[in-house]
Order: C-alpha cells, then structure tokens, then sequence
C-alpha cells in the first residue's frame, strides 16, 4: 500500500520542516503527516531522519520547542519557528527555487 | 550559536531528564500512529503491528537523535573512563604496581621542577618586574671573573640619576656593622641605600615610613628602617617599634619604618637599611671605588634601548670630566635578573635525572599495559567485528592510559608535596630564592601534564596494536599466543631501560669516585683543633687608627691567655670560607694592565700564622717582629706562585710589583701655623716587593674546587705593614685563627668573654671549626653523589623489575616450545642458558646504547662539578659488572621456572 519511498536528501528535509512548522506550531508526527499530505503522498518522512532532524534545527536555533497538549490531550512537544528559522527558511528557499531552476535548464538543453 | 551550547550543556548533565523527553516524542509518535491506522479501519492489534514495522527500531531512532545531539564525543569519552576505573580496580595488583611506579617518577620530577620553577624561571616578586633594570658600569680592564660584576662609584651614580629622565634609579651599598642596642653586641648586616629605593621597587613597607631626601645627605636626621627578621628577632615583632633607636656602629638611629615581611634586594635580607647619604665614608666620596648597586625603574613607555642611548652620554661625558678614575669607564643598562649564581646548570642536570627516572618508570608501566592488552586481544576484536572504529579502540586504550597517568600523577603529586621540605633541606649551603619554592599553579599544571603525556606515551604501545585485520583468526587463536612483534615491544622496552639506567648509574658511579677522591686530598695545613672567626674590634677604637695596632696585640694577647688555647694568629681572609683578596701581580717594574696581570691571593697575617696553621715552610723563613712600617716591604708566596711566576729558579730574594697592594705616598704641606704637615693618601704601589720565603700551597678553594681554580697562587705579607690610613678597614675585615689543645667548640666562650674589649662592645662572630669548613667545601659534592646514587639505585631496580617481568611473560608464553625442546632433548642447563643469554643480549644491547648516553652525561658532569674527571674504564667497566650481576639476578627465577618445565604438560596446554 505504501508508495516506493524517495529518499530526501538531508538538506532538502530541514527545508520542508521548517515550511511546514513556519504555518503553525506542530509536534514531530503532525509534521510527518502534513508533509505526507501536501506532497500528494509522496513523500514519506522516516521516523529515524524526521527526530534527528528535529533535534538539529532546535540545536541550531531555528526552531523552539515546547512541551504542551495534543488534540486528544496528551503530553506532546511542539515545535515552532524562530526569528532566525524565519531568515533562513527564506534564504534556503530562494536557493532551492534556485537550483530546481538550474537542474531544469540543464535538462531540457540536454 | 547559544541555543546549540545550551542544548549541549543540558544533554551532558541533565541527561536522565532529554531521554526520558525523547522516549515521551517517540512514543506519542508511535502512539498517533497507531492511532491513524486504527481510524483507517485495522484492529488495534494489526495497527501497533504495522507501526512497529514502519518504525523500524525503536532504540535505533533514539540511537540517531542521540548522535544529532552533538554531545557523542563528551558522552563516549566519559563511558571509557569509567570503564577504565572499573579495569583498574579489578587488577588491584597490576594497579598498585603501576600506580607505584609512576609515582615515583613524576614525584621525582615534580619535586625538581618545583625547585627549578621557583628559583629559576619564577619572576622577580615586586610588583612589575619587567620593567626594572640594573645598571652596571663598565671598563675594559676590570675582571669580571675575579672582582664581579662593576658597580657605581657613588658620585657618579648621583650624576647619573640626576641627569636621568628615562629612568628612576636607586642604589645600596652592601656593609656591615656592630648592632650593640638592643640586645648584645651583634653584628649584623645592613644595607645603606638610597631614599627612593622602596618606591623605585614599589614596595610599601609593613609600618612607618621609607626615607625622605632630605635625610638623604650629609648632616642627615640618623634613621633606619629594620628588616622584617631582625624586627621579630632582636624587637620580638612589638607594634611600638617605630619611634624608638637603636645603636649601630656606636651612633644612635631614630627607628622610622620596617620592611615587608620576605622583602629581599638582590637575594638578600639584610638587619636594617640605613640612609647612604649620611655616610662620610671616603670610600663613598672619591669615584675610584665602585660599591654603590644601582637600580632602576624604566618611566613609562620607555625601552630598554631608549635608557641605554641616555645613559652612555653621560657616561662618556663623566669619562673625560674625571680622567683620572673614570676613564674608558661606561654605563649599561640590563634587564633585572634573579640572582641565583651558579646553581641553574645543576639544578636542570638534577631535572633531566630525575626525567630519566620518569622515563624508565614509563618503559615499566608500558611493558604491564602490553602484556595486559594481548591478553585482551579477542575482547577487543569482538568489540572491532560488532562495528567498532579502530580509532574508536585506539581511543579506548589511550584513555585507559591517561586515567592511569592520572591517577600516578596525583599521588606522585602529594609525594611532591612531602618532598619539597626535605629536599630543600637537605641542599648544601643555601639555595637562592628558597622562599619561592612551594608548589604553585604552575608546578601543578606541568605535573599534570606530564602525567597525562606519559600515560599516552605508555599507552601507544598497546594502543597501536588494536586489531583491525585479520579478526577471524585473533578471535580463534588462543589467549596466550604471542606474536612476534610484541615480543620485539617488550624487548624494546627493557632494552631502553637498560640504557636510561645504565647512564644514571654511570653518572653516580663517577661522582661517588670524585667525593672518595677529593675526600682524601691534602688541603695543605692541619685542620684538626682549629677554630676561626670574625672580629669586630670596639667602633671606638675603629675611629682612631693610631689605637688599632694596640688594640690587635692588646686582642692577641688575651686570647693566648684564654685555657685551652694553644697558640692564635691573626689573618684577614681564612681557607675555605667566603671571602677572598684577589691581586694582581708582576715580575718587573713595567707592570702592565689590570687585565693583563696574573693573578694571586693576597692575604694579610700575624708571624704566628704558619705555626696556628700547620702550613710547612718550604724555603726562606717566615714573618717575624722585625717586619713592621719603615722596614723594606717583603711578602712570603706559595709553591704555586713561586713555579708560576719563576719556574724552578730559587725565589727568596727576587721581588714582585703589586700596584693593588695598600700603599701610601707622604705629602708634606705647610700648615695655617706655619709648622710642616705630612698628609698619607692612598696611591698604587710602586715599589717591590721583597720575597723571604716560600711556603706549601694550602687549597683554599676547597677540597674539590682547588686543583681546577682560577686564581691559585698565594702571597702573605705581615699585617704589621700595612699603612696607617688602611688599619680601618682592614681591622673590619680581619679574623682570627686559634689552634687548640682541647675541643675547639668548647673554646668560644671564654674566649668571647675574654675578647670583649673595655666598652664590651667587642664582638666574635662566625664561628667555624677548620674541620667544619673542610667538610662544606665538599657539601655540593655529597649531595649530588648522594642524590645520583638515590636515582640510580631506583633505576636500577625499576631495570630489574622490568627485566624480571618481562622474561617471567615471555617465558611463560614460550612453554609449549620449551616443552617441545625439552622433548626433542634439552637439558635444565640448556633451557637455564637460553634465557639466561636472552637475558645477556638485552643488556648488552642496552649498555652498547648507553654507553653514548653516558659519555654525555660524563662531560655534563665534569663541567658542572668541581672535582670531576671524565669517565674511565675502571668506572665503566665496574657499573658494567654490576649491571650484568643485577640483569643476571633478576632473570634468574624466569629463568629456573622455564627450565623446570615439565615438556608433558607444556605441549598438552597448547
């Protein structure tokens, strides 16, 4: 049932967390489930890439935790973007928009 | 940049309460999972089933957020010191070997070191030395190695620190005087400085005040400031001592301040400070003689250079204003060093001992650490096959090490600690700046990172031999086989031992040699019932010259008196004790220059000298009461001189030239009255000297330091031709020797009592036996002998341990294959000198490379010590034999174990 998994590069998945949580302040499986959403089911966030990952980006500042209550009133950790995340989510995307553009050029010459 | 810090720290030492967060995340996540199956229509059986499934490990994902943590290298590091400690404390044996051993290796080297830092390489205690100077003059002509370094004539050093606007200078002249209030008469020393002395140190004084410049000066309010030590001792410490006096020299000083407790100018701490100014000295007013010390604080922002380019100006501009004592004379300028004299070089060659020691302690604990790692050979290649880095291992095996070093290092520094007391004790004489040596922060800081340096070079042995290839088999083999390059390790290993030792024995072994010798030389008079000291004759005679010869046989004459006493002379400077009268002398009229001249000891005596002595009269004849003032001037030299000077021609009659000498030239003057006047002034001698006799040459240097001395040759003359305006100061210098029938010591008092003039005021001061002072003139050579043969002896026997341990080890893994040759046909003889000659090859292996080592350390030696001579065979062969007896010794139990092995047994263990 489930599709063949892509692998996400680790840089690519740093940037689709930090878009995901830049909406609303989310705990670590939200996050997986949103990104699953969006991506029309694509893609399929590890649970073993998905913490680590998490816990990078706390470490480096770009985003906060804190503990709180899920939807069904359980004790969940919450993630959400800082002010710095907020700078380097904008400068990660225009580097993605412009290496997607790059590779695409590249291709269609070719 | 914050945040991750914070992270990290509250991953370290919170670390209970980030698992317990991560397991809560992971299994909410695991828990909305099953949840999102659930909803989707599985049973919650098949939901948790296909989560787990999804999720992989659980403890894997921990394990991946654990490594993003950043905090691995911490937390890896800390697991393997606790997993060393635990090691240790297994092997209780094998720890206290090793601790032991180390120990004694840094708390040897700790103990010199703390010496070397505090006397050496310790700054000078006042606030800011770097920016303290002194200032030395400088001519060509003076011998520095003889006279000392050249210091300021005190008119000229007023000059220059007048003229001086780049630095602030201070200067104090070195004296001595009679201290008769409070307390007995004493003497003492004391310091005449300038007033600016303590602020140009910054030193703020413990009560009162520093002198003011107007008491600075001739006619000056007569003040002291007392030495902290003389404040305890002669004042017992009391608080209401500024504003009282005491006596010095017969003249009364009003108390006005009191120096820091430990404050020390030029390594010394005299009884009190006086103002020079005050002093109507002659010597203090003329600029021929240089006693005045000179300091100097450098103003702000001013270089070394800067001062330097003021000061040789004014030098030069005094040079040709007073041609006649100062010229060719400059100033220079240095930075102010500790003065610690000639103890640098034999307090490093003790450090780099003590280092050998270290190092043969490390061969040791290396050769235990390798034989413990092949025995854990198949633990580690486990730990490589379930994924291990080898520099993982690597990194385990040298933490290990480390902790060990550590933990040697630690006892070795509360060894240190109990240590530094008695060595310093125990060092002969005084030892320079002994108040700086105590264990400080950076005492500390070497000893540990020794420890830690040593515990790694122990450590790479084993460390190097993790395993990375060839697993498979390693996990097969049995625990005991031994490869050959572990073998070659531990051979290695004693061998380097061998050699350290090897060149510390040789080094003992050679100042044991040189102390027998010297022990046994002639010191050329007879030391036995011999008892010399200082006098201070009444400050009241002292001023009038014409009392001064009275006064010396009036002295004389009592002490022969005196029970006990056999016979007394008087003579200014005594054999083997400090102080001495170089001069320098000529054969012709045409004397050259100072620098040119040779050189002699001259010393002033009574006719009774060479009997009190017991020097033998060699020709010619000594002094007697007929050589006096008015008769033709004659001297007496020593067979040293007398074969220097004139070979092996008949000396009695021939005559030398002394400019140095105490001479004088009469000058006749009409007074106001009309009446003729002679004036006396001090001039160079330009007459000869006759010579009437010829004695034997008595090792005034010292046992040991004699044969090897600069200035050798010795010239007497009687006392009772020198002039009269010299008797002062040579009557400060004088001493007296007297030989006596009973016990030397039991002599003193009386002989204190008898001497203690009119006014009482009359002071003997130290006192020393001859055989005393025979005995200190070798302390430096005891000592070293003594210590050398300490570190030598724990060398020794760290060799042999080591030896012992190292064959016990390969023995006990070679016993299959003596098994097998005992089979094959080997007798108990054969196996016995198979290892016996193992054991021999070491040796001399060790020896051959040792033997440059201590070629090296022979020439340090012989450079440092007085008294040595370079190494021979005898030495090497005799430290050689007992080298082989000791291996032979230690390996001989390895040895019997091995050829006492049963082959049935041996073979059947494989």
């Amino acid at each position: 049932m489930a599709a063949p998994r892509i692998d996400l590069p680790q840089g690519t998945l740093d940037l689709l967390i930090l878009r995901t949580v830049a909406l609303e302040p989310m705990h670590g499986w939200a996050i997986s489930e949103r990104i699953h959403q969006v991506s029309s089911e694509v893609l399929q966030v590890h649970q073993g890439s998905l913490y680590p990952a998490l816990h990078r980006l706390e470490r480096r500042g770009w985003i906060r935790a804190r503990w709180g209550a899920s939807e069904n009133n359980r004790r969940a950790k919450y993630y959400e973007l800082t002010k710095t995340g907020h700078k380097q989510l904008e400068a990660e995307e225009n580097e993605w928009k412009k290496l997607t553009a790059a590779v695409a050029q590249v291709l269609e010459t070719s | 940049m914050l945040s991750d810090l914070w992270m990290r720290t509250r991953a370290l030492f919170r670390r209970k309460a980030v698992e317990g967060e991560l397991d809560d995340e992971i299994r909410f996540h695991f828990a909305e999972q099953v949840e999102k199956y659930i909803q989707r229509g599985l049973t919650r059986y098949e939901a948790a089933r296909r989560a787990r499934l999804e999720f992989g490990g659980l403890d894997q994902v921990k394990e991946e957020c654990r490594d993003a943590r950043g905090v691995r290298l911490v937390e890896s590091f800390a697991q393997d010191v606790r997993y060393a400690l635990r090691g240790l404390r297994k092997n209780p044996g094998f720890t206290a070997v090793a601790l032991v051993t180390i120990a004694l290796g840094i708390g040897a080297t700790t103990v010199m070191f703390t010496v070397v830092n505090g006397v050496l390489l310790k700054p000078l205690p006042y606030p800011d030395p770097h920016r303290l100077v002194v200032v030395r003059a400088h001519t060509d002509t003076w011998n520095a190695k003889v006279y000392g370094e050249q210091k300021f004539s005190y008119p000229d050093f007023l000059d220059c620190r007048r003229q001086s606007h780049t630095m602030e200078m201070a200067g104090l002249v070195f004296n001595d005087g009679t201290v008769s209030e409070p307390g007995p008469p004493d003497n003492e020393n004391y310091f005449e400085i300038s007033s600016n002395l303590f602020s140009v140190l910054r030193v703020s004084l413990a009560q009162g005040r520093a002198f003011l410049p107007e008491e600075d000066r001739i006619g000056g309010r007569p003040v002291a400031v007392l030495g902290y030590t003389f404040w305890q001792s002669h004042f017992g410490g009391r608080p209401d001592v500024v504003g009282t006096s005491l006596v010095l020299d017969q003249k009364r000083y009003t108390i006005v301040g009191i120096a820091p407790a430990g404050f020390r100018v030029s390594g010394e701490e005299p009884g009190l400070y006086t103002p020079v100014g005050q002093d109507a000295a002659g010597y203090l007013r003329n600029r021929a003689a240089q006693p005045v010390h000179v300091v100097a604080r450098l103003g702000p922002d001013v270089t070394l250079a800067q001062a330097q380019a003021e000061i040789a100006p004014i030098g030069r501009h005094l040079a040709k204003e007073y041609a006649d004592t100062n010229a060719g004379r400059s100033f220079l300028v240095h930075p102010l060093r500790p003065e610690v004299g000639n103890v640098g070089s034999t307090l490093w060659l003790l450090l780099g001992a003590a280092m050998l020691v270290l190092l043969i302690a490390c061969a040791n604990v290396a050769s235990l650490l390798l034989a413990r790692a092949v025995s854990r050979e198949r633990e580690l290649a486990m730990r490589a096959v379930l994924g291990a880095s080898k520099w993982r291992l690597a990194r385990q095996c040298l933490t290990e090490s480390a902790v060990l070093g550590l933990a040697g290092g630690a006892l070795g520094i509360l060894c240190a600690y109990a240590g530094v007391r008695p060595f310093v004790a125990l060092w002969p004489g005084s030892l320079p700046r002994v108040e700086q040596v105590h264990l400080d922060a950076r005492v500390l800081a070497f000893a540990v990172g020794v420890s830690i340096l040593t515990g790694i070079l122990f450590g790479l042995a084993p460390a190097l031999r993790t395993p990375a290839r060839q697993l498979e088999q390693t996990l097969r083999a049995a625990a005991r086989s031994v490869t050959r390059s572990s073998r070659r390790w531990h051979g290695a290993f004693v061998v380097s031992e061998i050699c350290l030792a090897f060149v510390l024995l040789i080094a003992a072994a050679m100042l044991g040699r040189t102390l027998l010798r010297v022990s046994s030389l002639n010191p050329g008079l007879n030391i036995h019932n011999l008892l010399t000291m200082r006098v201070a004759l009444s400050p009241a005679t002292l001023d009038d010259p014409a009392r001064i010869p009275a006064a010396w046989r009036d002295l004389l004459e009592r002490a022969r008196h005196v029970p006990g006493v056999q016979s007394i002379t008087a003579v200014d400077i005594v054999p083997m004790r400090e102080g001495n009268n170089p001069l320098g002398y000529w054969t012709t009229a045409d004397v050259p220059p100072t620098n040119k001249q040779p050189i002699a000891l001259a010393s002033s005596v009574t006719p009774d000298y060479l009997n009190v002595m017991g020097i033998p009269l060699r020709r010619g004849r000594f002094f007697n009461d007929e050589d006096r003032l008015g008769t033709f001037p004659v001297i007496v030299v020593d067979d040293v001189l007398a074969h220097d000077a004139f070979g092996t021609e008949n000396v009695i009659g021939k005559q030398l030239w002394m400019p140095d000498m105490a001479c004088v030239e009469g000058k006749t003057t009409t007074g106001a009255n009309g009446k003729a006047k002679t004036v006396e002034t001090p001039v160079q001698c330009k007459g000869p000297f006759m010579i009437v006799g010829v004695v034997g040459h008595v090792r005034y240097w010292g046992l040991a330091s004699d044969d090897q001395a600069q200035v050798r040759g010795q010239i007497y003359y009687p006392f009772a031709q020198v002039p009269a305006p010299f008797l002062r100061r040579w009557s400060e210098l004088m001493s007296i020797a007297v030989r006596t029938n009973v016990a030397p010591l039991s002599v003193v008092e009386p002989l204190r009592n008898a001497l203690r003039g009119a006014s009482g005021d009359q002071v003997l001061y130290e006192v020393r036996t001859m055989e005393q002072l025979t005995k200190d003139s070798l302390a430096l050579q005891r000592f070293l002998a003594t210590l050398f043969g300490v570190f030598a002896g724990l060398a020794l026997a760290l060799a042999c341990i080591g030896i012992y341990g190292v064959l016990a080890y390969l023995t006990g893994q070679r016993v299959p294959e003596i098994g097998v040759r005992i089979a094959l046909g080997a007798t108990r003889g054969n196996i016995l000198r198979m290892v016996l000659r193992q054991s021999l090859r070491m040796v001399i292996v060790g020896v051959g490379l040792g033997l440059l080592g201590a070629l090296a350390a022979g020439r340090v030696l012989v450079h440092l010590v007085d008294g040595m001579r370079p190494l021979d065979m005898t030495t090497f062969a005799l430290v050689f034999l007992l080298f082989t007896a000791a291996a032979l010794l230690a390996s001989f139990v390895p040895a019997r174990r091995a050829s006492r092995a049963d082959p049935v047994t041996a073979i059947r263990c494989e």
